[in-house]
């Protein structure tokens, strides 16, 4: 319905909007230092698009789809880009080609490419595959990892701690995830103080980062403050980051929440890949492209080019032959 | 800690899970660890109150006119789920609003629940006294924040609309009727782009000055997020009190609870919002437009605030007028509990 003119640009991207009319600059800078008063100057963005979005989706997606999204991907900024999962093929047939994915992908001398490894064997494939970081995955819910790990989380610990420690001796940095961090689908709510016991000892054993994961995206800015504010009187807020999933809405609001309790590194997924398994139909993963949105409105750094991961968006839709769930996308590509 | 568990019967595994997680959460003890942690050291609303603008912004956007008694069976709903204050209608010209011909009719047709309040939209003093007659008890009257938007939707500059509504506002005081004021534009203008947060106080204020007991801040084309959000609403508090203040954000970058909850954090405490996110952007077609109350709702109980709206009740009104549209809900909370 008639064209929106490049003013509304200027709402989009704040760069463009200095650009176009310098003489803001100046009056902007105060409104950005009220900001960061209370806000990250920076945010470090996770992309899992490629692995916890493509994991989940139905049609195997041809290796040569996951390493091109991975390129296009690597050349919008996005400091982090998990790349795939060493998991065995039976239980996640779509992430089979794991080792043809990691060799084959570009990979930029700005940004790291995490792998999923949940045991000793997935490591020591991942590290002969080339990978130099890797990530397990813990649980604050006992029925959530034995149905999804088939262990209790005392186990998987020990599991953990094995990779953990042989990662130690070669230098590989590793990254913990703890699902169900506001909730889970088994069990409904989960106390805080026993997810920031998960985070604890994953952070302990020796991971730098531990993400904390909305697995079912039933959080509220409620919830996650008060889970925040437990795991924090354990674990430094430098060492955290939050994974939030969108599938009641609450993605943006939470991670709100997060940055402003000093949280600075954000898990999301480019086009909002990934459903949510628990609830057919419902959305999962948050968008990059609409956190983006908001940091960079915001004034808040993440040297991260949004244009081209709404490029990498429409990309991969196209190839899965499906929506974006990205608003910012939607409203892009309609406006234009 | 004691908890209430409302279990709901829904036919999805996860949706169950995202209703006990919220039931669970309400109980007294959690409710206050959470105003004190949830704002990050802000204090939040004890209660909000939602203004529901499903069945007149809503509908209004919809290209297929809306059948009479689908839209008073959907305020029927509205009302038999706790919303207190549901804007029923339009007094526009039907030459320029098709879609809410039927005003006069739906006035009269629907069922009005006491202590609930049922304002109309009246563009001028015509439009006022058509909605008098037709019974309305509360109307609301809209401004804009930028010049160019004003002439492009209603023809004539901010201030010749500001006085045209004051031939309103003073109609209504001599008749006891509240008038409601909302301001577009707030966060951003689809012909001007950016938005002075001092012309959009200047505009409140006027409207506040001319007798309107409350003052929507309307994200137009939902371009906000929360820098914009603080910024405009610390300029506009310094003109007009907070608790004459709402919000009335648009979901079309995904950006209208973290808007809200800025919102929240800075003392605003109505909403308005619109059942399964009824009514698209008229600038950037295809892309969505208002926030879906059933998700805003869900924030809000999740935070332990009181809106007297029943989710679930709410969730069942947002079905049945997606059934009659033939469309999908924009809810995100309604996609997480339907059936597939």
């Amino acid at each position: 319905m008639g064209n929106v003119p490049t003013s509304v640009k200027h709402c989009l991207s704040y760069e463009q909007l200095i650009q176009d009319y310098p003489w803001l600059g100046s009056r902007l800078q105060e409104e950005k230092c009220t900001l960061t008063r209370e806000y990250p100057e920076y945010v470090k963005m996770i992309e899992v698009g490629p692995r916890d979005g493509l994991q989940n989706e139905k049609e195997m997606v041809p290796t040569r789809v996951k390493i091109q999204l991975i390129n296009m991907l690597s050349e919008t900024g996005l400091p982090v880009i998990e790349a795939t999962s060493f998991v065995s093929s039976k239980w996640v047939p779509q992430m089979a080609d794991h080792t043809e994915v990691l060799q084959a992908i570009h990979r930029s001398s700005h940004a790291r490419y995490p792998v999923l490894t949940p045991n000793m064997h997935g490591f020591q494939d991942a590290v002969a595959a080339g990978a130099t970081e890797v990530a397990v995955f813990g649980s604050a819910s006992e029925t959530f990892s034995q149905k999804n790990i088939n262990c209790s989380i005392d186990a998987s610990m020990l599991r953990f701690e094995e990779v953990i420690c042989t990662a130690k001796q070669q230098q590989i940095p590793v990254r913990g995830y703890v699902s169900c961090a506001l909730g889970c689908p088994y069990e409904g709510p989960i106390e805080p103080t026993k997810v920031a016991e998960v985070v604890k000892r994953l952070y302990e054993l020796g991971c730098y980062e531990v993400s904390l994961g909305d697995t079912i995206g039933v959080g509220t800015p409620g919830s996650m403050a008060k889970m925040l504010h437990y795991v924090m009187k354990e674990v430094p807020s430098s060492a955290l980051a939050v994974h939030c999933h969108n599938t009641y809405g609450q993605a943006l609001a939470n991670i709100l929440t997060a940055l402003q309790m000093g949280i600075c590194a954000v898990d999301s997924s480019v086009a909002g890949l990934g459903g949510c398994p628990y609830s057919q139909g419902a959305s999962g993963n948050v968008s990059t492209e609409d956190v983006l949105y908001m940091l960079h409105v915001m004034g808040i750094k993440t040297g991260v080019d949004l244009s081209k991961v709404i490029e990498a968006g429409d990309f991969i839709c196209k190839a899965l032959n499906r929506k974006t769930n990205s608003k910012v996308a939607q409203a892009r590509s309609k406006s234009s | 800690m004691a908890a209430v568990m409302r279990f709901v019967k829904r036919s999805c595994f996860g949706s169950r899970m995202g209703l006990q997680c919220l039931s669970l959460s309400r109980s007294a003890a959690v409710a206050q660890l959470v105003q004190d942690g949830a704002s990050a050291g802000k204090t939040l609303p004890e209660r909000v109150k939602i203004v529901e603008v499903g069945p007149r912004d809503g509908l209004q956007n919809e290209k297929t006119v809306v059948p009479s008694e689908v839209k008073i069976h959907l305020i029927d709903m509205l009302s038999e789920a706790g919303l207190s204050v549901i804007e029923a209608t339009s007094f526009v010209s039907p030459k320029w609003v098709p879609q809410m011909a039927d005003q006069v009719e739906v006035m009269m047709g629907i069922h009005r629940r006491p202590g609930v309040s049922y304002p109309v939209l009246t563009p001028n003093l015509k439009g006022f006294l058509a909605a008098v007659n037709a019974g309305a008890a509360e109307v609301a009257i809209f401004g804009a924040a930028s010049e160019l938007f004003s002439k492009k939707n209603i023809n004539c500059s901010v201030d010749e609309s500001l006085q045209r509504f004051e031939v309103v506002t003073k109609a209504a005081k001599e008749a006891g009727v509240p008038v409601r004021g909302y301001v577009s534009c707030v966060l951003g203008c689809p012909y001007e782009g950016k938005v002075s947060p001092d012309k959009v106080a200047q505009v409140a204020k006027r409207l506040y000055s001319m007798g309107c007991y409350e003052i929507s801040l309307g994200d137009t084309i939902g371009v906000g997020t929360p820098g914009g959000m603080t910024e405009m609403l610390q300029a506009v508090s310094r003109e007009v009190p907070v608790n004459a203040l709402a919000v009335h954000c648009h979901d079309t970058y995904g950006q209208a609870l973290a808007n809200i909850l800025i919102a929240l954090q800075m003392g605003i405490s109505v909403v308005d919002s619109s059942v399964a996110g009824l009514g698209g952007c008229p600038y950037a077609q295809g892309a969505s437009g208002n926030v879906a109350t059933e998700d805003v709702v869900y924030m809000l109980h999740g935070l332990g605030i009181q809106t007297g709206v029943d989710l679930p009740k709410l969730m069942d009104a947002g079905a049945f007028i997606c059934r009659s549209l033939n469309k999908k809900t924009s809810s995100k909370v309604a996609q997480a509990t339907c059936k597939l």
